[in-house]
């Protein structure tokens, strides 16, 4: 089977941030970058199909900066077959339906069976990526995928509802699958892997040659917001500040 | 200092040994120092990630990485756990690299693979109970008969001797029935003229297991003899210059864990209403940590990069060893400080690390012996120039 994960790379979540001076992104001289967390476990998840199937392959694609490199060479040590990288230089897109189009292109040419992502990138957070490549192509979608299940021509899917409900759900293959974390342990990438990773193939695209759709949205303006300390006295008869407390409790802390 | 050393698979692995560090083995690091249990779990674990072979050559299954390499995983893991990190440096510089320097090509295809892939482990017995720094003067002897060395002795304070699948150990070699000089033999541990005596009880490494060996008339095969005593001493103790890399790897991760809880508890600790690290008499003791932490790190690894180039680095190992063993006694001393009485008690790991550092002079060789051997190297520059 072949088996296609989309690998995004994002600021490490211990780094503190500051904006551009144009407003429109962050700095991101200084800052660790690590593989978005969902995407790990989409990895894993693909790694563990291919193995208890006993053949197949498993190619990661990611969109970013050259700086990604790192993330993808972590992904090929973990034991990704080989890797797409299209490349993208600042200022980033950040609008999804140009960012699944490009994405649909790519797999396109390729043609796996299926298309696993993480539920969503942990910076951007739109969550839209796995489920537009799927529209797109003409696969099946699932997301908050918590365990899956090959069944010759399909596959069988466990996803995250509310409340703590569960639902099985059996889908035509090829399909789209986005990832929740915490499915599976992902591995570590071994010393082999590690030493491997070099010799594996990197194709290099460019964003730019294959977008086809306008931006429907951009960042406008980013800011960071910082939490202030706020000292309200309630003053007035025991009645008064007992009825005012409450209201704060009701309306601004909202305890129910 | 990454840039300087690593490549992309340095910092690779790396992130691969923090990661695992932080997640398989912090969690239980307090536990193995209390009970002093020798984690199996944890070294299986690192032995199929290919963390017991870094260095080994990868045709006989190691991974064929650096001494950069390897010094930076031994750091790396020695950041949270000293005596995990013990484990798998002893194991891998004195337990199995002996063999691929010295070793025939019958000894390693049969020794090496299953040291590198972690399937067993090894030891290597130097020390002896009147023979310590002066390992010159070891009284073990071997005596040749037929085909087989008749060894009687005994070696003390032997790391990981009580889990070992092999043995290696300096002995006196006698042939016909005169000394030939001292060379090292290999021993499969389940040898019955091999005794093992119980856990030695330590200040620090509580989780290494160190332990006295006896051996009773034990037979070795001839051909298990490592190297040519007629080499001499002197050039089997060279393969041992990456022993003291590793000791200099261990207290600079050992002294940067203690310094990282330190500077972390400088920040959240307030006291006369602002955080310590704001009173000079903390921040300095911070700044001095960081300098002493970078100084060691750069010898460390400055030596590891010469033993890559084929350099001799008697000196420099011997530099870095000492350096960087007597910071880490330093910088652990003043990290209990820097937490004051939270820094006495065992929940915030500290005054483990501090036990950690102490063995850090002694091991591979003690301070006194490293000046003896800088001093020695100075000399014989010192002649080159006059």
């Amino acid at each position: 089977m072949k088996i296609c994960v989309l690998v995004k790379q994002i600021p490490g979540s211990e780094a503190t941030f500051n904006v551009t001076p144009d407003g429109r992104w962050i700095q991101e001289s200084g800052l660790p970058f690590e593989m978005n967390e969902s995407d790990i476990y989409a990895l894993e998840e693909a790694l563990q199909i291919r193995e208890k199937m006993g053949e197949g392959e498993v190619f990661v694609v990611t969109l970013g900066p050259d700086r990604c490199q790192k993330t993808i060479r972590e992904a090929l040590a973990k034991g990704a077959d080989r890797a797409i990288h299209i490349k993208e230089e600042a200022p980033f897109c950040t609008d999804p339906l140009t960012i699944a189009s490009v994405f649909t292109q790519v797999i396109r040419e390729e043609n796996p069976e299926l298309v696993l992502s993480g539920l969503q990138s942990d910076d951007l957070g739109f969550g839209q990526t796995g489920v537009l490549i799927g529209e797109m192509l003409g696969m099946t979608t699932a997301t908050l995928v918590v365990a899956t299940e090959i069944q010759d021509e399909d596959i069988r899917v466990k996803r995250e509802l509310e409340a703590g409900w569960f639902q099985w759900q059996t889908m035509k293959l090829p399909a789209s699958l986005a990832i929740q974390s915490g499915l599976n342990t992902p591995r570590y990438p071994s010393l082999r892997g590690i030493m491997t990773a070099r010799k594996k193939e990197i194709k290099d695209v460019s964003f730019n040659d294959l977008r086809n759709v306008d931006f429907l949205q951009s960042f406008k303006k980013l800011s960071i917001q910082h939490a202030e300390k706020h000292t309200e006295m309630i003053e007035g008869s025991v009645d008064e500040i007992v009825s005012k407390l409450v209201n704060v409790f009701k309306n601004e802390i909202r305890i129910n | 200092m990454d840039k300087l050393f690593f490549t992309e698979e340095h910092t690779m692995l790396v992130e691969m040994v923090r990661d695992f560090a932080n997640t398989e083995v912090a969690p239980i690091a307090r536990e193995l120092d209390e009970t002093g249990r020798f984690p199996e779990e944890i070294v299986s674990k690192m032995g199929k990630l290919g963390l017991m072979g870094i260095p080994v050559p990868e045709e006989y299954g190691g991974a064929g990485m650096d001494t950069v390499a390897y010094a930076a995983a031994v750091m790396e893991m020695a950041k949270v756990d000293a005596s995990v990190a013990i484990t798998m440096a002893a194991h891998t510089s004195l337990g199995t690299m002996p063999i691929v320097i010295a070793g025939t090509e019958e000894q390693k295809r049969k020794y090496v693979p299953q040291l590198a892939s972690g399937e067993i482990l090894g030891a290597f017995g130097l020390t002896e109970p009147e023979a310590g720094s002066d390992a010159g003067a070891t009284k073990t002897r071997a005596v040749l008969d037929g085909d087989e060395y008749v060894v009687n002795g005994g070696k003390i304070f032997i790391t990981n001797s009580g889990k070992a699948g092999i043995l290696l150990f300096t002995t006196q070699i006698v042939e016909n029935g005169k000394s030939i000089g001292i060379g090292a033999l290999i021993v499969d541990t389940d040898n019955p003229g091999l005794k093992i005596g119980p856990k030695e009880k330590k200040m620090g490494w509580r989780a290494s297991d160190t332990r006295q060996l006896f051996f009773e008339d034990m037979r070795v095969p001839k051909e298990n003899l490592l190297g040519q005593p007629s080499d001499g001493f002197k050039t089997f103790m060279k393969t041992l210059t990456g022993g003291r890399i590793s000791v200099a790897a261990l207290s600079v991760g050992t002294a940067e864990g203690a310094y990282q809880k330190a500077l972390n508890y400088s920040t959240e600790r307030k006291a006369f209403g602002k955080e310590i690290y704001k009173f000079q008499a903390i921040g300095f003791k911070l700044a001095d940590m960081a300098t002493q932490i970078e100084a060691a790190k750069l010898l460390t690894f400055h030596a590891a990069w010469m033993k890559d180039q084929g350099m001799d680095i008697t000196k420099e190992a011997a530099i870095a060893k000492l350096y960087a063993s007597e910071a880490a006694m330093k910088i652990t001393t003043e990290a209990i400080q820097v937490l004051g009485g939270y820094g006495y008690v065992k929940e915030y790991d500290v005054e483990r690390f501090f036990r950690d550092a102490k063995v850090l002079e002694i091991g591979e060789g003690t301070s006194e012996i490293q000046r003896m051997i800088i001093t020695r190297q100075l000399m014989k520059t010192l002649r080159k120039t006059a």
